[in-house]
């Protein structure tokens, strides 16, 4: 299956290589600086390169690419989906996943992708069992390592994975023992030039911190599960209990982790908090063109929106702008092209507006297109779609522990067309 | 220990040089040939049994090592002491850790250790080191392919293990090292299907691929016989029905009923499809897409459309996991188009998409396209053409070529648009546009003179080879249309003809050949100046050409033969091409594999094998149950029968696709397969043992399908009874039925909800009755109440509350709540004046809609105050926003003037308050009208008890719910005043209600049957609170508006 890999940063150094088999060399990896020459922007580079004797799937995570190379058939996802796992796991030991933090724990991640593949094929992959083989760093931790000389590796062999229940690790134990949800909303939306809705959807997730000790199993009920169209699992809930009642029924790993991801049923009309005035226009023969835009609340039940961020990838042409904002800062990067607007919380009585002059590059024809304006926000303590979680009961263990849900709505893909 | 010789024997035969008579001569030293003898002599310490030769020898090889000296010979008896004691560790872990290290090393003398450390650890104790086995064999595999023999025998041993945690494993080491043994899967078949959803993700992946290869060389393909089984679902339907009539009839058909059904679908084959579904909810995308893909290759086409649901989840994801997953989805979707076409709007595409990825979602929308949907595509693409990203505008041009071709009805319209694009500045745009348009022109080139001569003046400007290629090709081809430019072009094109590119040369020659053969006359002198300038040209292409051409085009003395023929060659009709989608035949290839996503066959792509002919024999995958399992076995398959059921009871609810009543009926055909499938091989087999196992395991299957199918008879009898009170004979006879028919019958009930709300045309055949009871009531009477036709589109999983639902909507008998007559007065929509003497009003009527449920019933009153009969009036062509619709009245023949007539029409307005706009024609003029609905007309009262409505409300909270506070004026505060004023501004239904100042009303949308409740609750001095609840929350708002306006007022 995954015969190497190889991670390379954005300047195009390979700084780290592994090989679960026989060494494949370097310069298979030509292949794939071949293909991201070709594609001018890295997301265009194809996650799937065929090369004479080799294939390379490659994924790109916060500017590092993640190379593997293949040498028969195997299903493209199978590895996208394992090299998306291995960058999960970085980030979930380092904090982040940067070239940086791999090159100060290069022991730590040689380690980790020793456990994760075995001859090519994933071993262990849940962060659970992992954590209890190669323990996370610690800087306590890495000083004691330094002075006596011993490595992260655990002591003990983890029990996880003989377990019928291989996320989560046995003998938990914690004084306070906790439960927290999160509901976090996105609103996917296209809107057009005439601030019609296009396509506008919600997706969901419900991120779980679970510290409880013991082996607890917990049931997760909602108000309004109907609301649910298409969910998808942690491995850990029963499906059948969520068939049958729809209840999540589960014993959770420890930690962090995704409970479900869901879709609210697309009959259901979207309520799109926010609204948009805009007026961008180019003058032909003229290097200077107008920009004009407002924000506005709709439909915010009573919640105030918070963390709005509007970016707009200006056309080429544009070669600078000179606006003035009523609220929030803007930044204009005239060489990415890039306009982002800052502007914070919104209140209804003084809308937020950013209006000026584009400079564009004189002689230039005037681009066809406006840009699109893609908006991010956030709206605290409410989940848009009126999912409610009902109650959260546990079993098995005789503590009483402290429960907590939180709600938030966010823009996920939302993108004004102008 | 045993091997310990047998092995050091095979080492010898390797070792080369070193021979076993050299001697023990430990001291000497220096050369190289005595290197070998010491190692050999220190081999042979290392192999004996005794503990202090062995330390002894360890000791002497550190010290070689610490001396610089090779000592790498020695490698694999260090290995064996060091390893091998690991192996019989007590602790599993260890044993585990050992194995894997052992096989970790890739040096070919230690391939017998391994082996037999293999071999050991495949019968441990612990799952957990027959895990590492299972993943030490492809490694062992791969260093020595010698051992494949030996090392199938352990895969075959570890196939049959029955943990989880090996499963996924030895599966994988299956696919590594023998895939084609499909015949090792036979005895595991079940019990992987079984274990399959507590298998680890990746494990998961691995083995729903060798199971979908393995159903397509064991099974029948379930499409075969498709349009025959549904043929004869729907005449069983009816079938039934009569013979219920009949009563005694039924015996007969129901006999005859297998022999009539030509495919029955392998209960192995079921099982496969049942135990993975669940899987489509897996967080792992490669999960999902085995999944997709065994479902598109091994499923009916009926239940195909539920991984459409999974795979539109699997967008959100990473842009890597979008690519190949659009991949995929653009290969199925040419193939079965309907699955989805309700998530159109989710291959919508945002401008910050990566270009690979639009192209993708383009392919997908364009294969997407069709009759109905085409506006709304083609709207879409009109954003797209005006993009930055130039290559992603060129894509959209093709794609809107493709969508001219493959949709006659919008060719013209997408032959404009592409007609604008060439004035489009950018040049790459010009050069698609006009690279499709030739395309498009093929098809009917007579129609389009004017855009030929169009694109004859782009050629001054257009530099892009490419298209003036294209243009060169459509006017000699044409030249007959253009016959006054062509020849015009042709002198420009010789003009500029040595700087041209060398396809543009190609079409030039080609163009004065055409015109030579059409028009002499005007460019005989042309035709050879292009030609001799050809004739030296620097490409032999070109030369070539030119030689070719003129000796077929200008005639000469010898050889005429061809030339008389030249008009034939050069002017011959040429089929229009077919723009084809680059997907188009990629299902040859397992979908979701690389060579699928490549198209190209990647090393070790096992080819998915046809369907077979004939079935090979089912029995193989019997397996024996030994005694002492026997109890626990059937515990865990009551266990397992729950889900099926409940499985089967959500598929044939109103929760599904449109595409699952045929799906219920597989199901149940796999059913009366099972046990008409037990029964015969039971009858097969001579011995008693098996007999006995085969009964226990499969008829305890069958046996609880029957016990659950009389169960639910039971339960569904006095249901049925009210749902039957439509057609007396009904019930009737299944009270005399004996059992066994009720059971059949009972399957068929289950089937009947599903299928009579989707499918017009069973629906039809009770549909006529009630027509005619709707039609009188509306010319003769007003009834009391008649309960509005709302199916209940809400989502309802259990079969009972489906069953509800049904005698709900289908009796005559109304649940006594207060259903008013609509007050709501006439309204005016055709003024006397502008009418011309025709006066239109309009009242909601608020009866239900006999021919479709989902609209509004509107009475139209004409009346003629002209002098003159009025003659043929009829609805003209209605102009109506997206998802409204109209069913139009008959048309009136005449009103005599005075007189006065009514007609009813139904318009679903679709949940909204957009105005219906259409022509009222008559025979001399047409009005244009409108029909704005009052939002509480929208929808239809519901009878709820008020636990119910608690019940419901609490659904409906957060969002869903409206909130006005509103003062009651003094003659609005008695209860029949409220009632009364609600319920004529929204057609609801009271809800009894336990306080005395709180009135509940509920009704449900007609369109989408969403719930409205609606809450007031008075409190002292005419201070009330208004309350709404509804999923539809702009209809929540505007109701809450109208009823605050009817109370206040």
């Amino acid at each position: 299956m995954i015969h190497s890999l190889f991670l390379i940063n954005c300047s195009g150094d390979i700084f780290l290589e592994k090989h679960w088999k026989s060494v494949v060399s370097q310069s298979v990896c030509d292949y794939f600086f071949e293909a991201q020459e070709k594609a001018a922007d890295v997301e265009n580079v194809p996650p799937v390169i065929s090369t004479p004797h080799h294939y390379l799937i490659s994924i790109y995570r916060d500017k590092l690419f993640f190379v593997s190379v293949i040498q028969t058939e195997v299903p493209p996802l199978f590895v996208i989906e394992f090299l998306h796992r291995v960058a999960d796991t970085f980030q979930d030991y380092f904090g982040e996943c940067s070239e940086a933090a791999i090159k100060d724990n290069v022991v730590i991640v040689y380690e980790l992708l020793e456990e994760m593949l075995d001859n090519g094929f994933p071993l262990a992959t849940e962060s659970n069992i992992l954590k209890e083989l190669i323990k996370p760093p610690t800087i306590l931790r890495s000083v004691v390592n330094s002075i006596t000389g011993s490595s992260n590796v655990g002591d003990t062999l983890p029990t996880g994975q003989l377990s019928n229940i291989p996320w989560r690790r046995a003998g938990v134990k914690y004084t306070n023992n906790e439960a927290y949800f999160d509901v976090v909303e996105e609103i996917d939306a296209i809107i057009d030039k005439s601030g019609s809705t296009v396509f506008a959807e919600i997706q969901g997730v419900i991120d779980a911190c679970i510290k409880l000790s013991g082996m607890p199993d917990l049931s997760l009920s909602f108000m309004n599960p109907r609301l649910l169209d298409d969910v998808s699992f942690h491995p850990c809930i029963r499906f059948k209990r969520w068939e049958s009642e729809r209840i999540l029924s589960f014993i959770p790993p420890d930690g962090n982790f995704r409970l479900i991801s869901y879709r609210v049923s697309s009959q259901n009309l979207v309520a799109i908090p926010v609204y948009v005035k805009h007026s961008i226009s180019f003058k032909e023969n003229s290097s200077c063109g107008r920009f004009d835009i407002t924000i506005g609340p709709k439909q915010n039940m009573g919640k105030t929106i918070e963390g709005i961020t509007v970016t707009v990838h200006m056309p080429k042409v544009v070669l600078n702008m000179n606006l003035t904002t009523t609220q929030g800062s803007y930044t204009f990067d005239p060489v990415t092209k890039v306009l982002t607007w800052d502007v914070g919380k919104i209140t209804p009585q003084k809308l937020p507006s950013l209006k000026g002059l584009v400079n564009l590059q004189s002689g230039a024809p005037k681009p066809e297109e406006n840009p699109s304006l893609n908006i991010q926000f956030k709206i605290q303590q409410l989940a848009i779609s009126g999912l409610k979680v009902n109650r959260l009961d546990m079993y098995g263990e005789k503590y009483k522990p402290f429960k907590g849900v939180k709600y938030v709505t966010k823009a996920g893909k939302f993108q004004v067309r102008t | 220990m045993s091997a310990a010789p047998a092995y050091s024997e095979d080492k010898g035969g390797s070792a080369g040089p070193g021979e076993p008579e050299y001697g023990h001569d430990p001291a000497s030293g220096g050369i190289f040939s005595s290197d070998y003898k010491r190692h050999d002599d220190l081999k042979e310490m290392l192999d004996t049994n005794k503990d202090s030769l062995k330390l002894e020898a360890m000791k002497r090889i550190v010290a070689m090592i610490a001396r610089g000296k090779n000592a790498s010979d020695l490698f694999p008896a260090v290995v064996k002491n060091v390893a091998c004691k690991n192996i019989e560790d007590p602790n599993q872990l260890i044993r585990a850790s050992a194995l894997r290290v052992l096989s970790s090393i890739r040096v070919p003398i230690i391939v017998p250790i391994m082996m037999l450390a293999i071999k050991e650890a495949a019968s441990d104790m612990s799952p957990y080191v027959r895990k590492t086995a299972a993943h030490a064999i492809p490694k062992l595999y791969s260093l020595d392919s010698d051992q494949k023999d030996q090392l199938i025998e352990v895969i075959e041993k570890l196939l049959a293990d029955k943990t989880t945690l090996v499963a996924g494993s030895v599966v994988m080491a299956f696919e590594e090292v023998c895939p084609e043994r499909i015949d090792l899967i036979h005895k595991n078949y079940r019990k992987l299907c079984n274990l399959l959803i507590d298998v680890e993700e990746w494990g998961q992946v691995v083995i729903i691929s060798m199971l979908t290869r393995y159903a397509r060389t064991q099974f029948l393909s379930p499409t075969q016989n498709e349009s025959l089984l549904e043929e004869n679902a729907e005449k069983a339907f009816y079938g039934s029905e009569e013979d219920e009539a009949k009563g005694a009839g039924s015996e007969e058909t129901a006999a005859a009923a297998p022999a009539r059904k030509p495919y029955i679908m392998d209960p192995d084959h079921r099982l496969l499809l049942r135990n993975t579904k669940p899987l489509l909810q897996s967080r792992s995308a490669a999960v999902v897409m085995a999944v997709a893909q065994l479902y598109f290759h091994l499923a009916p086409k009926a239940e195909v459309g539920v991984i459409a649901k999974a795979l539109v989840r699997l967008l959100r994801s990473h842009s890597e996991v979008q690519y190949v997953v659009l991949q995929n989805v653009a290969t199925m979707s040419i193939k079965r188009r309907g699955m989805f076409e309700p998530y159109l709007k989710s291959f919508y595409i945002r401008s910050t998409d990566p270009t690979q990825i639009k192209i993708l979602k383009l392919e997908v929308l364009t294969n997407l396209a069709n009759e109905t949907n085409i506006p709304t595509v083609l709207r879409e693409f009109q954003t797209y053409i005006r993009s930055m990203d130039k290559d992603f505008v060129a894509a959209t041009i093709q794609a809107i070529g493709r969508c001219a071709t493959n949709i006659g009805r919008v060719r013209d319209t997408c032959l404009n648009g592409l007609v604008q694009l060439l004035s489009n500045r950018d040049e790459l745009v010009v050069a698609e546009s006009v690279v499709v348009i030739k395309k498009l022109l093929q098809m009917q080139p007579a129609q389009h003179g004017e855009i030929i001569k169009h694109l004859a003046k782009l050629t001054d400007n257009i530099q892009v080879p490419m298209a003036r290629a294209s243009i060169l090709w459509l006017i000699g081809e044409y030249c007959e249309h253009v016959p006054r430019i062509a020849p015009d072009v042709l002198r420009k094109m010789a003009k500029s003809f040595t700087a041209e590119e060398d396809i543009v040369k190609l079409q030039v020659i080609n163009l004065a050949a055409k015109l030579y053969l059409t028009n002499s006359k005007q460019t005989k002198l042309l035709t050879q100046y292009v030609l001799s300038l050809a004739k030296y040209d620097q490409n032999y292409d070109i030369r070539d050409r030119a030689r070719f051409t003129r000796q077929l085009i200008v005639p000469s003395e010898q050889g005429g033969a061809l030339s008389r023929h030249a008009k034939k060659l050069f002017l011959a009709p040429k089929p229009a091409p077919v723009l084809e989608s680059s997907f188009k035949d990629r299902d040859h290839f397992q979908l979701g594999s690389l060579s699928h996503l490549l198209n190209a066959k990647a090393t070790g792509y096992q080819e998915l094998p046809d369907w077979p002919e004939e079935a090979p024999d089912p029995s193989v995958r019997n397996v024996e149950v030994p005694e002492w399992t026997k109890c626990s076995n059937r515990e865990k398959r009551k266990e397992k029968e729950k889900p099926f059921y409940s499985d089967s009871e959500g598929e044939s609810g109103p929760t599904e696709s449109a595409d699952s009543d045929p799906e219920s009926e597989s199901e149940s055909d796999s059913k009366s397969s099972s046990e008409s499938g037990s029964g015969e091989s039971s009858s097969e087999s001579d011995n008693e043992d098996q007999d006995e196992d085969e009964e226990k395991g499969r008829g305890s299957e069958s046996e609880q399908s029957e016990e659950d199918g009389k169960r639910k008879t039971k339960k569904k009898v006095p249901e049925g009874k009210g749902e039957a009170s439509s057609s007396d004979e009904d019930s009737d006879s299944s009270s005399s039925t004996s059992e066994s028919e009720m059971t059949s019958e009972s399957e068929e009930e289950q089937l009947e909800p599903a299928s009579w709300r989707r499918k017009t045309p069973p629906s039809s055949k009770r549909a006529p009755a009630t027509k005619e009871i709707s039609l009188l009531d509306l010319e003769d009477f007003t009834p009391p109440s008649v309960q509005p036709v709302s199916p209940p589109a809400i989502v309802s999983t259990s079969l009972a509350a489906d069953l509800e639902g049904l005698t709900l909507t289908d009796s005559t008998l109304v649940p006594s709540l207060l259903s008013p007559v609509s007050r709501v007065g006439r309204q005016e929509l055709l003024h006397r004046v502008a009418g011309e003497g025709l006066v239109v009003d309009y009242t909601f009527s608020r009866q239900p809609f006999s021919g479709d449920p989902h609209m509004v019933s509107v009475h139209i009153h004409f009346s003629n105050s002209s002098d003159t009969p009025i003659k043929g009036l009829h609805v003209g062509t209605p102009k109506l926003p997206a998802g409204i619709s109209i069913q139009e009245f008959p048309e009136i023949e005449s009103l005599a003037p005075g007189e006065s007539a009514t007609a009813v029409m139904g318009i679903n307005f679709c949940d909204s308050t957009q105005a219906a706009n259409f022509q009222l024609c008559t025979q001399t003029r047409q009005f244009y009208v409108s029909i704005q609905p009052p939002v509480g007309e929208l929808m239809a009262p519901v009878f709820m008890s008020e636990n119910e409505f608690k019940k419901e409300q609490g659904k409906l909270m957060g969002m869903n719910e409206i909130t006005e506070k509103l003062m009651l004026p003094d003659t609005c505060r008695s209860d029949h005043v409220v009632v009364q004023k609600v319920t004529a501004t929204a057609n609801l239904g009271r809800v009894p209600c336990g306080t005395s100042d709180e009135y509940r009303f509920a009704g449900r949308t007609l369109t989408s049957g969403s719930l409205v409740l609606l809450t007031l609750d008075a409190r002292q001095a005419g201070a009330a609170q208004l309350t709404v609840n509804s999923e539809k929350m702009v209809i929540g708002t505007m109701l809450v508006k109208d009823v605050i306006q009817a109370l206040t007022q």
